[in-house]
């Protein structure tokens, strides 16, 4: 596949994939769908993997991966919930303190794997445990409620577009500002494109790995914060029954960002997101069931990246 | 206007002010509610218990009448434990059965996730269709709001799990968990030895129908002097329950009972007991074919109580009636909650079924029983 | 002599110690009642973490190994339960159905050069499917006698041992013959050629893409026959594989295998999943919740990962 066109793979994914819903929404005579309200709400429907999808994005980048998302999303809204317990005085220190652990367990996945030497699937797999078991050791001791201003992050509306979706945009903006214009973003392009290489020409690649996954985790909390948000309140489960690991992991690979490293970006996750956001509203418009969504899913998932793959000679793993 | 915005502000006033009350799952009040209901007797026949209620409170639906057939939309929480399959299916069975009394029945499944099942809402909503919705939420406090928001703009019906709003029109379920515990756990106390041991298993923690089905039971058991020798999660796996019930074997050498807060790893704890050569002892279970069909063969000493299917019913009963304005048991609408005994386990089991069909579904007679649920 | 105690497996050591630990907690464990449970309740496990072992030494993952569990056991309830006389034939069925699937991973992986994370990624996401789709939701039949023999049944009146599951001598049958293919043939110097070196190996005109299909074949059968034997043990249920492919890769790595290929051996393979049904014995007879067991599977899967790399960096080798 020409390398131009492969760089733009994604929007034609997305192109079609609009294409296809269009096509059924008529045929089915469903064309109340079609508004451009519906289909900006198409979007908003995946804010909170398209959040953790950004910060996905930087730990692939680095050719690295992390599998703790999902758990640690569960984990911010619960302790949010938890802290702020329906007092709006309380929305700040909770932030905070999300925002803190987030941080944390982020740096605790960096340090694992730069410093133990531990491989990224098996030490986010790890932190995942961990945090499970956390969770579920400590739920029935931390109800909690969010305030009904704090819905607003969720349920708020500027200008006729929802706060959250406004979010996401500046959020995968300021992500996008950071990779390439300033010199840790193109360090961690270069880390990911090879490690070595870059340690020789000076680069710490240690720093750049741990901030990679702190950036990461950050954005797992920010999603879980929304989560809390729209849901009024933080259950164990939340990251669980949203597949957030393994979705923003596919994600990211179909909006371009390679598993290997070293090349991709922020926009391709968008992009990504609503790629899936749309085959999910598809599959509503065209009444697939459940289960035969879960096998169409799988194989979409593995089509998607065959696409890009095909341009690679390299060998895979 | 401003009388909402004060109601609403009061509820929120004291959610916020008791957070803990809204994930209470050992509530005094609504177990003492329960236990009352278990010894009531339900108006209606008992030939149809998904029409029968308790009590005598009745909601008037004649603003929402209207003419023609309906377009009844539900929103299902999802089809992920083989209770709900069951459940799907005798829900559009009922909706056969009504023929052309319904027009359109538009069906959202928000595959277990919160998230998802707000969305519905919303997508349901705006295609502007629905003349009624039905709703089974995924957990309670998460759509709330939606639930809320839909109920402004039509008549909402509720079953299985609740919600924290009373802008429904009715919320449709059997007695309750605390019922459950009650009648599992006080089978145990009256027919286990005097401070026997019993092993309590549970699914997994936080779901609050399961919740409340291990508070009350721990109560009733707790009261009656037993010795509970340990509390385990399953994740409502067999292989566990076994490996589990094996392991406490070895332990404490013998168990009096075994609790269970759902039925569908009750068989995998039998045959621990079966496979290590000893009795089997009291082994509480649901109305599921396979462990009613142990029961029978093993002739053993047990109960089932239920959470029956047949709850799948009446929500469709239920919207069509408002639509036809006619009053219908609400605010709250409880369906009876039988437990299986030995008295009556020959009426339920039905080999031709496959092994996790609940048998109190209320089906048989319904249209393509017994293929549409899977027997023969 | 450190460097001879270097070179032995840790695994077999803590595998002692573990064992020793549950026997003074419980001594019922030090009859035949105690430890052939044990071992047969391990046996799918270790199985199916050989099976895993394939893939991990050719470079690679196979997450789709859960699901082929689930499947089988449905996928034979619902045969079984029409005919419950054929259980040769559903059993051969579901072995020659997990060979396709060996194949169509291997394959996806080889020739449309997705990497192996999302290709049986997807694999299992679509057989999770098509189990939910064949049984609607809910298990269909039931499994008879002669299915469960394999699972369940014990020998009895032995001397000395008294009882032998039949599980048991299924593992040691299977991991036996896995343990020639991998250590007295060519093909096991083929397969540790292609995980540590793809490029080189490919060049030295290994079959790069045959010894991929075995090692994916293998896993895919090791997993139908873990599922038969789970399937006998405790019977049907819709969730009978959820997480299995994880406690698999947890006990190839505790065993010492490297991820992204390379290095692997089946008898501490073996000894890791003893290593993994131990602790999480001792847990259950330390009366610990849950909760606190995945804490403890998560710490020890970093650890171990990290002791692996450490060991490798110590001995050189």
């Amino acid at each position: 596949m020409n390398g131009r066109i492969a760089r733009f793979a994604p929007v034609l994914l997305l192109l079609a994939a609009f294409a296809i819903y269009i096509g059924i929404a008529l045929a089915t005579d469903q064309s109340q769908y079609l508004t451009f309200d519906n289909l900006l709400g198409l979007l908003g429907r995946s804010i909170a993997l398209g959040i953790t999808a950004v910060g996905q994005t930087f730990a692939i980048l680095i050719a690295s991966i992390d599998l703790s998302v999902a758990n640690l999303i569960s984990v911010a809204a619960v302790l949010a919930s938890y802290i702020m317990s329906g007092d709006p005085s309380m929305m700040l220190p909770a932030v905070v303190a999300v925002l803190l652990v987030g941080a944390v367990v982020g740096l605790v996945n960096g340090l694992i794997i730069t410093q133990l030497e531990v491989n990224p699937l098996i030490a986010t797999l790890g932190m995942a445990l961990i945090l499970q078991g956390l969770l579920s050791a400590s739920f029935t001791n931390f109800a909690g409620e969010v305030p009904k201003e704090f819905q607003t992050f969720a349920y708020g509306e500027v200008g006729g577009v929802s706060v959250s979706l406004v979010f996401l945009v500046i959020l995968t903006g300021a992500a996008w500002a950071f990779l390439k214009f300033t010199r840790m973003g193109s360090n961690i392009y270069s880390v990911g494109g090879n490690a070595d290489a870059a340690k020789l020409a000076g680069v710490r690649t240690a720093r750049v790995v741990i901030l990679a996954h702190v950036i990461c985790s950050l954005c797992a909390s920010v999603a879980g914060l929304y989560l809390a948000s729209r849901l009024r309140s933080g259950a164990p489960w939340i990251g669980r029954d949203g597949v957030y690991d393994l979705e923003s992991i596919a994600v990211v690979v179909i909006g371009g960002t390679v598993l290997a490293g070293g090349r991709g970006g922020v926009w391709g996750t968008l992009v990504g997101v609503m790629i899936f956001s749309l085959i999910d509203s598809i599959f509503n418009i065209a009444g697939v069931d459940a289960f035969a969504k879960q096998i169409l899913r799988g194989v979409i998932i593995v089509a998607a990246v065959a696409v890009y793959a095909a341009r690679s000679k390299r060998i895979e793993a | 206007m401003t009388l909402k915005y004060l109601t609403t502000f009061v509820a929120g006033a004291a959610l916020v002010a008791l957070p803990v009350m809204a994930q209470n799952y050992d509530d005094p009040v609504e177990f003492a509610k329960q236990e009352a209901m278990l010894a009531d007797t339900p108006n209606g026949s008992a030939d149809t218990p998904w029409l029968q209620h308790y009590g005598t409170d009745m909601v008037d639906t004649s603003a929402y009448a209207q003419d023609g057939a309906a377009t009844i939309c539900f929103s299902n929480a999802g089809v992920n434990n083989p209770w709900r399959v069951v459940g799907w299916e005798t829900m559009q069975a009922e909706v056969d059965l009504q023929g052309d009394r319904i027009a359109e029945f538009i069906v959202t499944d928000a595959e277990g996730s919160d998230d998802k099942q707000i969305s519905d809402i919303d997508d349901l909503l705006a295609g502007g269709k629905c003349d009624v919705l039905i709703v089974s939420p995924n957990t309670t406090s998460a759509l709330t709001p939606a639930v809320e928001k839909a109920a402004e703009m039509l008549p909402v019906v509720i079953f299985d799990r609740g919600v924290n709003t009373d802008a429904p029109v009715t919320f449709i379920k059997p007695i309750g968990g605390y019922g459950f515990g009650i009648q599992s756990g006080r089978f145990i106390a009256e027919n286990a030895p005097a401070g026997g041991k019993v092993l309590m298993l549970r699914i997994l923690p936080g779901v609050d129908v399961l919740e409340t089905r291990y508070t009350s039971a721990t109560h009733v058991l707790e009261d009656a002097g037993m010795e509970i020798v340990g509390v385990e999660f399953t994740d409502g796996d067999r292989a566990k329950t076994k490996s589990i019930v094996e392991d406490y074997l070895q332990r404490f050498g013998t168990l009096d009972a075994v609790w269970l807060d759902a039925g569908a790893t009750s068989v995998a704890a039998i045959e621990a007991f079966e496979d290590a050569g000893m009795d089997v002892p009291i082994v509480t279970g649901e109305d599921q074919q396979d462990f009613l069909q142990k029961w029978q063969e093993l002739g053993l000493t047990t109960i089932a109580p239920t959470y029956p299917t047949y709850q799948w019913r009446t929500p469709i009963i239920a919207a069509l009636s408002i639509l036809d304005g006619e009053s219908i048991p609400g605010p709250e609408w409880n369906l009876p909650q039988p437990a299986i005994t030995a008295d009556n386990l020959a009426d339920f089991v039905n080999p031709a079924m496959p092994p996790l069909h609940y048998a109190a579904c209320g089906c048989e007679g319904m249209p393509n029983y017994p293929e549409r649920w899977g027997g023969k | 002599m450190m460097a001879r105690l270097l070179r032995i497996n840790p695994v077999y050591l803590v595998l002692l110690v573990l064992l020793i630990a549950i026997a003074i907690q419980s001594p019922h464990f030090l009859q035949p009642t105690g430890y052939m449970n044990f071992l047969k309740r391990a046996a799918p496990i270790a199985i199916l973490a050989v099976g895993q072992l394939y893939v991990i030494t050719s470079g690679g993952f196979d997450l789709s190994t859960g699901s082929v569990v689930t499947l089988t056991v449905i996928g034979s309830s619902i045969l079984l339960g029409q005919n419950p006389d054929a259980t040769w034939m559903v059993i051969t069925a579901m072995l020659a159905g997990g060979v396709v699937i060996g194949v169509v991973n291997a394959l996806v992986v080889a020739y449309l050069r997705v990497p192996s994370i999302i290709a049986t990624l997807g694999m299992m996401i679509t057989l999770g499917g098509i189990a939910l789709t064949w049984s609607g939701g809910s298990p269909r039949g039931y499994l008879p006698d002669t299915y469960r023999f394999f699972g369940r049944v014990l020998i009895k009146d032995l001397p000395v041992i008294k009882i032998l599951p039949v599980a048991l001598i299924v593992m040691v049958v299977v991991c036996g013959l896995l343990w020639l293919l991998m250590h007295r043939t060519n093909y096991g110097k083929l397969l540790h050629a292609v995980g540590d070196n793809p490029k080189s190996a490919h060049f030295a005109g290994v079959p790069y893409v045959q010894v991929r299909v075995v090692a994916f074949v293998v896993s895919s059968v090791t997993a139908v026959i873990a599922g038969i034997l789970l399937g006998g043990f405790a019977g049907v249920s819709t969730s009978v594989g959820t997480g299995l492919e994880l406690q698999a890769i947890t006990a190839a790595v505790i065993g010492g295998a490297q991820l992204l290929g390379g290095r692997g051996a089946v008898g501490s393979t073996v000894a890791g999943a003893l290593v993994l049904q131990a602790i999480f014995t001792l847990l259950n007879m330390l009366g610990f919740p849950k909760p606190i067991r995945d804490v403890v599977q998560g710490v020890i899967l970093i650890s171990a990962v990290a002791l692996a790399t450490y060991r490798r960096r110590k001995t050189g080798s």
